[in-house]
């Protein structure tokens, strides 16, 4: 029975890694919606979770190149605190002076900005731990402190608020969403795409004189992957706005609608953002030399080296691109919020470090998944809205936390021991 | 003996590493189609300077020719530029990626726009190792999971794919069995009458005497002497390795 299930799994070409997270998530989702008495998986929950497993989830698929290159960063909560205050300055103090209130090229200028600046901090970051050899560990543990202090400094403490109304979109909320139509749109689109890209590469495959998973297995995957996206549109296509939330909105559209007008969120606009980034970065991760580098020199930093990659610069490369996607989860978090306090993104770095892990990113080296990343932070959020939604103690909330993370990375290291790998 | 150009020339090359000298002005060439054993004690210093060669090590002082140009050599790219391979002892594999991922390390096939073609590579990593390894079955496995042998047919195939003129094999049968051993041995020969020339470094005298046409000796960071592998006997190289002597009447 087992072996015939492994057969399976195998020949559907699902690793039994991301079998067990993906188990260990659903475990958890039926376990709080008992009980909560059937709160947790509604579509209201399960909307409010997408968008706040969204900042986390897109630093997590960096820390993924981080970790899996035997490198920490401990800096991306204060990173993300610095760049919401820079963000929330430039768009509601700097900007409106020399292009009015809620001018339209407010939010664009802002996230521009603040990419631009995370990707610089994280090059010098990079700099630091690749040129100078400080260990990054250190270099990030001092940039911990440097932009939690730094943080303070842009506004004196004061916390930044209102944000430019664009920009607020960002974050989710009633209005923060692609709408219905929108997102039916995105998901059809996103299944066509999923199909054509899995029949494509069979026949690249195929081309080659490579062997292919059988016509059956790829055929239950294929109908398993637009399952999950039809079904995770429909599901939030299902969450109504509340009808006076709702008549606002049409009012501040500007459409004429009837009375008994109603309407729902769609797909909120942070996880579109996130599932670009995943996508992006498993591009990245799968289809570059650069992310064909980032595991080379995890899995043997010597033999990278003698195979003429310049793993200096790479370093310099990966905290880079840990800048700018720490700018962008700060983007979804201070929108969000619609306000940028001096503790944004507290314990962020941990949380994040904890996703990749739980993920199945090995801190020894050369492992990990970009997926596996996004499904660990929707398990971390999952635990802790969870228990939220039950009345945990937030004592206790953390308790459980750390127990379960050091618990899956056990878990891990026995599956890892078994399968040799 | 040797009138042509030679493919390389080391002269005077020095390294130290914190006030040991690694490599203590030694000079050898190797010509197309010849092997050059290079033999020592562990510690004698061939790895370290056959590794300013190959681009691993910045040396000290000293100058490279290939084919009689001055070479500048200061990381693995440069060496490769000139068409210096290395199978190094350590093999140098990602141990977690697999077999095609290593073979084109650094050199990825790429589609036109850009992204890594991992499915030409294995078809090509298919047909080299056919040739190198005709049992070498497992291409969708990370190489942790190779045996010895095959870990080695994978370092090897980097090397010999990609067109070397100079191959530098650094202990290339000290973790195979002797059916392997053999597959190496033939392997130099063939490579050999492609006009190819080869550093062997080895501290098996058998593998020197029965693979290579001359031998370079050292010890403690010098070079003892080179000597033609057919006017000696083990004998005459065990004296050169062990004691650091010459053997008499041979020109060294």
């Amino acid at each position: 029975m087992q072996n015939s299930a492994k057969r399976f799994f195998a020949n559907l070409g699902i690793d039994l890694r991301l079998m067990g997270m993906i188990g260990a998530l659903v475990l958890i989702w039926i376990m709080f919606h008992i009980t909560t008495d059937g709160r947790f998986l509604t579509p209201r929950n399960l909307f409010n979770l997408s968008v706040q497993t969204a900042s986390v989830a897109v630093m997590a698929t960096g820390m993924v190149f981080i970790i899996v290159t035997r490198h920490i960063d401990l800096s991306v909560g204060s990173l993300l605190g610095l760049l919401g205050m820079v963000m929330g300055a430039v768009q509601a103090k700097i900007l409106p002076e020399y292009l009015g209130l809620g001018h339209w090229s407010i939010w664009i200028i802002t996230v521009f900005v603040g990419i631009g600046l995370g990707v610089l901090i994280g090059a010098f970051q990079g700099w630091v731990i690749g040129y100078l050899t400080v260990p990054a560990f250190i270099v990030t543990l001092g940039g911990f402190l440097v932009y939690r202090g730094a943080a303070w400094w842009v506004t004196s403490g004061q916390t930044v608020a209102p944000l430019d109304p664009t920009y607020k979109l960002l974050g989710g909320g009633a209005e923060g969403t692609l709408g219905e139509t929108l997102s039916w749109a995105l998901g059809v689109l996103a299944a066509i795409a999923a199909v054509a890209v899995m029949v494509l590469s069979r026949r690249t495959k195929e081309r080659h004189g490579i062997r292919v998973k059988p016509g059956w297995a790829e055929g239950t995957l294929i109908g398993l992957v637009v399952a999950l996206i039809v079904g995770f549109t429909w599901l939030m296509n299902s969450y109504k706005v509340p009808d006076r939330a709702a008549a606002r909105i049409a009012e501040a559209r500007g459409w004429d609608v009837p009375d008994d007008f109603t309407m729902n969120h769609g797909i909120a606009i942070p996880v579109v953002i996130l599932l670009a980034v995943a996508i992006v970065m498993t591009i990245i991760s799968r289809r570059t030399r650069f992310g064909r580098y980032v595991y080379a020199t995890g899995g043997n930093p010597e033999a990278a080296e003698l195979s003429g990659i310049n793993t200096r610069l790479l370093t310099v490369k990966i905290f880079a691109l840990m800048g700018g996607l720490t700018a962008i989860a700060s983007v979804i978090a201070s929108a969000r919020l619609g306000a940028v306090g001096n503790d944004l993104g507290t314990l962020d770095e941990l949380r994040v470090i904890a996703a990749a892990v739980i993920g199945g990113t090995a801190l020894s080296g050369g492992f990990g998944t970009i997926y596996g990343a996004v499904i660990g932070a929707l398990i971390m959020q999952s635990l802790q809205s969870g228990m939220a939604m039950v009345g945990i103690d937030a004592p206790l909330q953390s308790i459980v936390v750390g127990m379960v993370l050091v618990l899956a990375v056990y878990i891990d290291i026995v599956y890892r021991r078994r399968t040799g790998s | 003996m040797n009138t042509q150009t030679p493919l390389v020339e080391m002269r005077d090359m020095h390294i130290a590493f914190g006030g040991i000298k690694a490599v203590d002005h030694v000079s050898v060439d190797l010509y197309p189609g010849e092997v050059v054993g290079l033999l020592g004690h562990n510690g004698a210093g061939k790895s370290t300077l056959i590794k300013m060669l190959s681009g691993a090590y910045r040396a000290d002082g000293g100058e490279i020719f290939v084919n009689g140009e001055k070479a500048e050599i200061h990381n693995p790219r440069d060496a490769r530029r000139y068409n210096i391979e290395t199978i190094y002892q350590t093999l140098a594999l990602a141990d977690n990626l697999d077999a095609a991922s290593n073979l084109f390390l650094g050199r990825e096939l790429v589609t036109p726009v850009g992204f890594v073609d991992d499915d030409a590579m294995e078809a090509e990593c298919r047909k080299i190792m056919g040739r190198l390894n005709p049992n070498f079955q497992k291409f969708n496995d990370p190489v942790s999971a190779l045996s010895g042998g095959q870990r080695q047919s994978v370092a090897i195939a980097r090397a010999v794919y990609f067109n070397a003129r100079i191959l530098i094999m650094d202990e290339p049968t000290a973790a195979l069995g002797p059916h392997e051993t053999q597959m190496v041995a033939e392997l130099i020969q063939q490579l050999k009458s492609e006009g190819i020339g080869i550093f062997l470094i080895s501290h098996d005298i058998h593998d020197v005497m029965q693979l290579c046409d001359r031998a370079s000796v050292m010890k403690n960071g010098k070079l003892v002497g080179t000597v033609d592998v057919s006017d000696v006997t083990d004998d005459d190289l065990l004296g050169m390795i062990i004691l650091g002597k010459k053997p008499e009447g041979v020109a060294c």
